[in-house]
Protein backbone atom coordinates (compact mmCIF):
# COMPACT_ATOMS: atom_id res chain seq x y z
CA UNK A 1 0.00 0.00 0.00
CA UNK A 2 2.46 2.37 1.27
CA UNK A 3 4.32 1.03 -1.84
CA UNK A 4 1.88 2.43 -4.29
CA UNK A 5 1.17 5.88 -2.33
CA UNK A 6 5.28 6.33 -2.83
CA UNK A 7 5.01 5.69 -6.27
CA UNK A 8 2.14 8.16 -7.30
CA UNK A 9 4.04 10.70 -5.27
CA UNK A 10 7.35 10.73 -6.65
CA UNK A 11 5.21 10.59 -10.22
CA UNK A 12 3.28 13.55 -9.48
CA UNK A 13 6.60 15.70 -8.20
CA UNK A 14 8.59 14.44 -11.48
CA UNK A 15 5.56 15.49 -13.14
CA UNK A 16 5.66 19.47 -11.61
CA UNK A 17 9.00 19.54 -12.21
CA UNK A 18 8.83 18.71 -15.88
CA UNK A 19 5.73 21.20 -16.28
CA UNK A 20 8.36 23.80 -14.71
CA UNK A 21 10.87 23.09 -17.43
CA UNK A 22 8.68 22.94 -20.19
CA UNK A 23 6.60 26.45 -19.43
CA UNK A 24 5.62 28.51 -22.14
CA UNK A 25 5.61 25.66 -24.47
CA UNK A 26 2.36 26.35 -25.26
CA UNK A 27 -1.61 27.79 -24.57
CA UNK A 28 -2.90 25.55 -22.07
CA UNK A 29 -3.72 27.88 -19.31
CA UNK A 30 -1.18 30.21 -21.34
CA UNK A 31 1.53 27.89 -20.42
CA UNK A 32 1.57 24.32 -21.52
CA UNK A 33 0.90 22.75 -24.81
CA UNK A 34 -1.42 19.32 -24.55
CA UNK A 35 1.80 17.71 -26.48
CA UNK A 36 4.15 18.53 -23.35
CA UNK A 37 1.81 17.84 -20.47
CA UNK A 38 1.18 14.12 -21.85
CA UNK A 39 4.91 13.62 -22.64
CA UNK A 40 5.60 15.24 -18.90
CA UNK A 41 2.85 12.69 -17.62
CA UNK A 42 4.31 9.44 -18.81
CA UNK A 43 7.69 10.24 -18.18
CA UNK A 44 6.81 11.16 -14.66
CA UNK A 45 5.13 7.45 -13.99
CA UNK A 46 8.24 5.43 -15.55
CA UNK A 47 9.98 8.15 -13.16
CA UNK A 48 7.98 7.53 -10.62
CA UNK A 49 8.32 3.66 -10.99
CA UNK A 50 11.76 3.56 -11.29
CA UNK A 51 12.50 6.25 -8.68
CA UNK A 52 10.05 5.51 -5.87
CA UNK A 53 11.97 3.37 -3.33
CA UNK A 54 15.07 6.54 -3.22
CA UNK A 55 12.64 9.05 -3.23
CA UNK A 56 10.77 7.94 -0.43
CA UNK A 57 11.70 5.00 1.50
CA UNK A 58 10.35 3.29 4.69
CA UNK A 59 12.91 4.95 7.30
CA UNK A 60 12.14 8.38 5.14
CA UNK A 61 8.53 9.19 5.13
CA UNK A 62 8.64 12.66 5.24
CA UNK A 63 7.95 13.22 1.25
CA UNK A 64 5.01 11.46 1.89
CA UNK A 65 3.06 14.05 3.61
CA UNK A 66 2.24 17.36 2.15
CA UNK A 67 1.76 19.15 4.52
CA UNK A 68 5.88 18.87 5.17
CA UNK A 69 6.35 20.07 1.75
CA UNK A 70 4.11 23.24 2.89
CA UNK A 71 5.86 24.08 6.06
CA UNK A 72 9.28 23.28 3.79
CA UNK A 73 8.56 26.06 1.65
CA UNK A 74 6.87 28.67 4.71
CA UNK A 75 10.60 27.71 6.63
CA UNK A 76 12.68 28.28 3.69
CA UNK A 77 10.99 32.13 2.96
CA UNK A 78 10.16 32.58 6.23
CA UNK A 79 12.48 32.23 9.13
CA UNK A 80 15.46 31.08 6.94
CA UNK A 81 15.73 33.96 4.44
CA UNK A 82 15.46 36.10 7.25
CA UNK A 83 18.16 34.64 9.58
CA UNK A 84 19.92 34.62 6.06
CA UNK A 85 20.05 38.47 5.13
CA UNK A 86 20.64 39.06 8.77
CA UNK A 87 23.84 36.87 8.95
CA UNK A 88 24.66 38.60 5.59
CA UNK A 89 24.74 41.97 6.58
CA UNK A 90 27.09 40.79 9.45
CA UNK A 91 29.31 38.62 7.34
CA UNK A 92 29.64 41.73 5.76
CA UNK A 93 30.40 43.87 8.25
CA UNK A 94 33.43 41.27 9.36
CA UNK A 95 34.15 41.78 5.83
CA UNK A 96 34.70 45.25 5.56
CA UNK A 97 36.48 45.58 9.08
CA UNK A 98 38.03 42.50 9.45
CA UNK A 99 37.21 41.86 13.16
CA UNK A 100 37.06 38.00 12.93
CA UNK A 101 37.35 35.23 15.89
CA UNK A 102 37.36 31.98 13.50
CA UNK A 103 37.28 28.72 15.34
CA UNK A 104 35.36 25.26 15.38
CA UNK A 105 33.00 24.19 17.75
CA UNK A 106 31.13 20.95 18.46
CA UNK A 107 27.02 21.78 18.01
CA UNK A 108 24.41 18.83 19.25
CA UNK A 109 22.11 18.52 16.30
CA UNK A 110 19.31 16.95 18.35
CA UNK A 111 17.94 15.06 14.83
CA UNK A 112 17.23 11.27 14.58
CA UNK A 113 16.97 11.13 10.73
CA UNK A 114 19.07 11.52 8.26
CA UNK A 115 16.68 14.02 6.51
CA UNK A 116 16.83 16.19 9.72
CA UNK A 117 20.53 16.31 9.84
CA UNK A 118 21.23 17.15 5.86
CA UNK A 119 18.32 20.03 5.83
CA UNK A 120 20.05 21.21 9.28
CA UNK A 121 23.63 21.54 8.50
CA UNK A 122 22.68 23.09 4.86
CA UNK A 123 21.18 25.75 7.14
CA UNK A 124 23.73 26.22 9.22
CA UNK A 125 26.28 26.42 6.15
CA UNK A 126 23.98 29.15 4.31
CA UNK A 127 23.56 31.17 7.41
CA UNK A 128 26.82 33.23 6.42
CA UNK A 129 29.43 32.97 9.71
CA UNK A 130 28.72 29.37 10.03
CA UNK A 131 30.13 26.26 8.00
CA UNK A 132 29.45 22.87 8.84
CA UNK A 133 33.00 21.00 8.45
CA UNK A 134 32.54 17.85 9.66
CA UNK A 135 30.06 15.45 11.31
CA UNK A 136 30.06 13.23 14.10
CA UNK A 137 28.05 9.93 12.82
CA UNK A 138 27.51 8.11 15.87
CA UNK A 139 25.62 11.40 17.87
CA UNK A 140 24.60 13.38 14.88
CA UNK A 141 26.91 16.20 15.97
CA UNK A 142 28.10 18.60 14.30
CA UNK A 143 31.52 20.39 14.02
CA UNK A 144 30.64 24.32 12.63
CA UNK A 145 33.28 26.61 11.60
CA UNK A 146 32.19 30.19 13.25
CA UNK A 147 33.95 33.08 11.92
CA UNK A 148 32.75 35.10 15.35
CA UNK A 149 32.69 32.93 17.90
CA UNK A 150 31.12 34.87 20.75
CA UNK A 151 33.35 35.57 24.05
CA UNK A 152 33.94 32.42 26.80
CA UNK A 153 32.14 29.95 23.95
CA UNK A 154 34.73 28.09 23.24
CA UNK A 155 35.38 26.90 26.76
CA UNK A 156 32.27 25.19 26.21
CA UNK A 157 31.94 21.60 25.41
CA UNK A 158 29.16 21.82 22.81
CA UNK A 159 26.47 24.44 22.03
CA UNK A 160 22.50 23.63 21.30
CA UNK A 161 21.65 23.65 18.07
CA UNK A 162 19.71 26.69 19.10
CA UNK A 163 22.46 28.90 19.74
CA UNK A 164 23.93 28.69 16.02
CA UNK A 165 20.45 31.30 14.73
CA UNK A 166 19.86 34.16 16.33
CA UNK A 167 15.98 35.08 15.95
CA UNK A 168 14.03 32.17 14.73
CA UNK A 169 14.35 28.49 16.12
CA UNK A 170 15.52 27.33 12.98
CA UNK A 171 16.38 23.49 14.33
CA UNK A 172 12.57 23.19 15.68
CA UNK A 173 11.24 24.07 12.55
CA UNK A 174 13.74 21.51 10.43
CA UNK A 175 11.94 18.88 13.40
CA UNK A 176 8.53 19.34 12.09
CA UNK A 177 9.35 19.06 8.63
CA UNK A 178 11.99 15.96 8.48
CA UNK A 179 10.61 14.07 11.22
CA UNK B 1 8.03 52.30 -13.09
CA UNK B 2 7.69 50.79 -9.31
CA UNK B 3 8.54 47.48 -10.68
CA UNK B 4 11.66 48.94 -12.36
CA UNK B 5 12.70 50.54 -9.48
CA UNK B 6 12.37 47.25 -7.57
CA UNK B 7 14.04 45.12 -10.29
CA UNK B 8 17.20 47.74 -9.89
CA UNK B 9 17.33 47.39 -6.22
CA UNK B 10 17.49 43.83 -6.29
CA UNK B 11 20.11 44.20 -9.02
CA UNK B 12 21.75 46.71 -6.98
CA UNK B 13 22.15 44.56 -3.83
CA UNK B 14 22.50 41.47 -5.34
CA UNK B 15 26.08 42.85 -6.94
CA UNK B 16 27.02 44.76 -3.51
CA UNK B 17 26.94 40.94 -1.65
CA UNK B 18 29.02 39.46 -5.10
CA UNK B 19 31.31 42.11 -4.41
CA UNK B 20 31.68 41.87 -0.97
CA UNK B 21 32.07 37.64 -1.58
CA UNK B 22 35.37 38.70 -3.97
CA UNK B 23 36.60 41.23 -1.64
CA UNK B 24 36.20 38.56 0.93
CA UNK B 25 38.34 36.02 -0.84
CA UNK B 26 41.22 38.43 -0.62
CA UNK B 27 40.68 40.06 3.09
CA UNK B 28 40.36 37.09 4.97
CA UNK B 29 43.19 34.58 6.26
CA UNK B 30 42.43 31.08 5.98
CA UNK B 31 40.50 28.27 3.73
CA UNK B 32 37.57 28.44 6.01
CA UNK B 33 37.11 32.26 6.28
CA UNK B 34 37.57 32.57 2.55
CA UNK B 35 34.97 29.88 1.84
CA UNK B 36 32.63 31.80 4.21
CA UNK B 37 32.89 35.34 2.01
CA UNK B 38 32.81 33.58 -1.38
CA UNK B 39 29.83 30.73 -0.99
CA UNK B 40 27.46 32.60 0.93
CA UNK B 41 27.84 36.40 -0.05
CA UNK B 42 27.72 35.10 -3.26
CA UNK B 43 24.70 32.96 -2.83
CA UNK B 44 23.05 35.78 -0.92
CA UNK B 45 23.52 38.12 -3.69
CA UNK B 46 22.98 35.44 -6.65
CA UNK B 47 19.69 35.22 -5.65
CA UNK B 48 18.99 38.77 -5.05
CA UNK B 49 20.23 38.98 -9.27
CA UNK B 50 17.87 36.10 -9.67
CA UNK B 51 14.63 37.93 -8.37
CA UNK B 52 15.35 40.90 -10.69
CA UNK B 53 15.26 38.31 -13.37
CA UNK B 54 11.72 36.89 -11.87
CA UNK B 55 10.73 40.46 -11.46
CA UNK B 56 11.29 41.09 -14.47
CA UNK B 57 9.76 37.90 -16.79
CA UNK B 58 6.75 38.38 -14.56
CA UNK B 59 6.13 42.18 -15.36
CA UNK B 60 7.11 41.22 -19.08
CA UNK B 61 4.75 38.32 -18.69
CA UNK B 62 1.87 40.23 -17.42
CA UNK B 63 2.29 42.58 -20.19
CA UNK B 64 2.76 40.80 -23.55
CA UNK B 65 1.23 37.37 -22.07
CA UNK B 66 4.13 35.75 -24.10
CA UNK B 67 4.89 32.34 -22.69
CA UNK B 68 8.45 32.71 -22.78
CA UNK B 69 8.56 35.32 -20.21
CA UNK B 70 6.98 32.40 -17.69
CA UNK B 71 10.00 29.84 -18.39
CA UNK B 72 12.10 32.53 -17.79
CA UNK B 73 10.60 32.91 -13.93
CA UNK B 74 9.99 29.25 -13.57
CA UNK B 75 13.58 28.09 -14.61
CA UNK B 76 14.83 31.23 -12.51
CA UNK B 77 13.35 29.85 -9.43
CA UNK B 78 14.77 26.44 -10.38
CA UNK B 79 18.20 27.48 -10.39
CA UNK B 80 17.94 29.66 -7.22
CA UNK B 81 16.67 25.94 -5.81
CA UNK B 82 19.76 24.36 -6.72
CA UNK B 83 22.07 26.74 -6.61
CA UNK B 84 21.39 27.27 -2.57
CA UNK B 85 21.53 23.46 -1.95
CA UNK B 86 24.89 22.51 -4.52
CA UNK B 87 26.33 25.72 -2.97
CA UNK B 88 26.08 24.61 0.89
CA UNK B 89 27.00 20.68 0.09
CA UNK B 90 30.01 21.74 -2.05
CA UNK B 91 31.34 24.62 0.97
CA UNK B 92 30.74 21.63 2.87
CA UNK B 93 32.81 19.27 1.28
CA UNK B 94 35.53 21.57 0.30
CA UNK B 95 36.01 22.49 4.17
CA UNK B 96 35.72 18.88 5.16
CA UNK B 97 38.53 17.97 2.82
CA UNK B 98 40.56 20.72 3.75
CA UNK B 99 40.66 19.62 7.48
CA UNK B 100 41.64 15.86 6.23
CA UNK B 101 44.31 16.95 4.51
CA UNK B 102 45.48 18.94 7.89
CA UNK B 103 44.68 22.11 6.59
CA UNK B 104 43.35 23.24 10.35
CA UNK B 105 41.92 26.85 11.01
CA UNK B 106 44.10 29.30 10.98
CA UNK B 107 43.90 31.74 13.08
CA UNK B 108 41.65 29.93 15.39
CA UNK B 109 40.72 30.57 18.70
CA UNK B 110 39.42 26.51 19.55
CA UNK B 111 38.99 23.18 17.23
CA UNK B 112 37.20 20.94 18.32
CA UNK B 113 37.23 18.81 15.12
CA UNK B 114 40.78 18.36 15.71
CA UNK B 115 40.68 16.89 19.12
CA UNK B 116 38.21 14.39 18.27
CA UNK B 117 39.71 13.00 14.75
CA UNK B 118 43.02 12.11 16.91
Amino acid sequence: MSNMISFFVTSIFSFVVYLLLTAGSGSVLRLWSSQEIMAGAVLGLITGFAARKFFCSQRQSAPLNPLRWITAVLYVIGPFFIEMAKANVDVAYRVITGRIRPGIVRVKSGMKTDLGTLMLANSITLTPGTLTVGIDEETNDLFVHMINIPEGTEARESLEAREVFSIFNCPAWIRRIAE
Amino acid sequence: MILNVLIWAALLIGLFFNALGVIGILRFPDVYTRLHADTKATTFGSIFTSLAVMLYGVSQFFSTTDGQYAALVFHTIIAVIVLAVTNATGAHAIARAAHKRGHGPNPSVVDRLKETSK
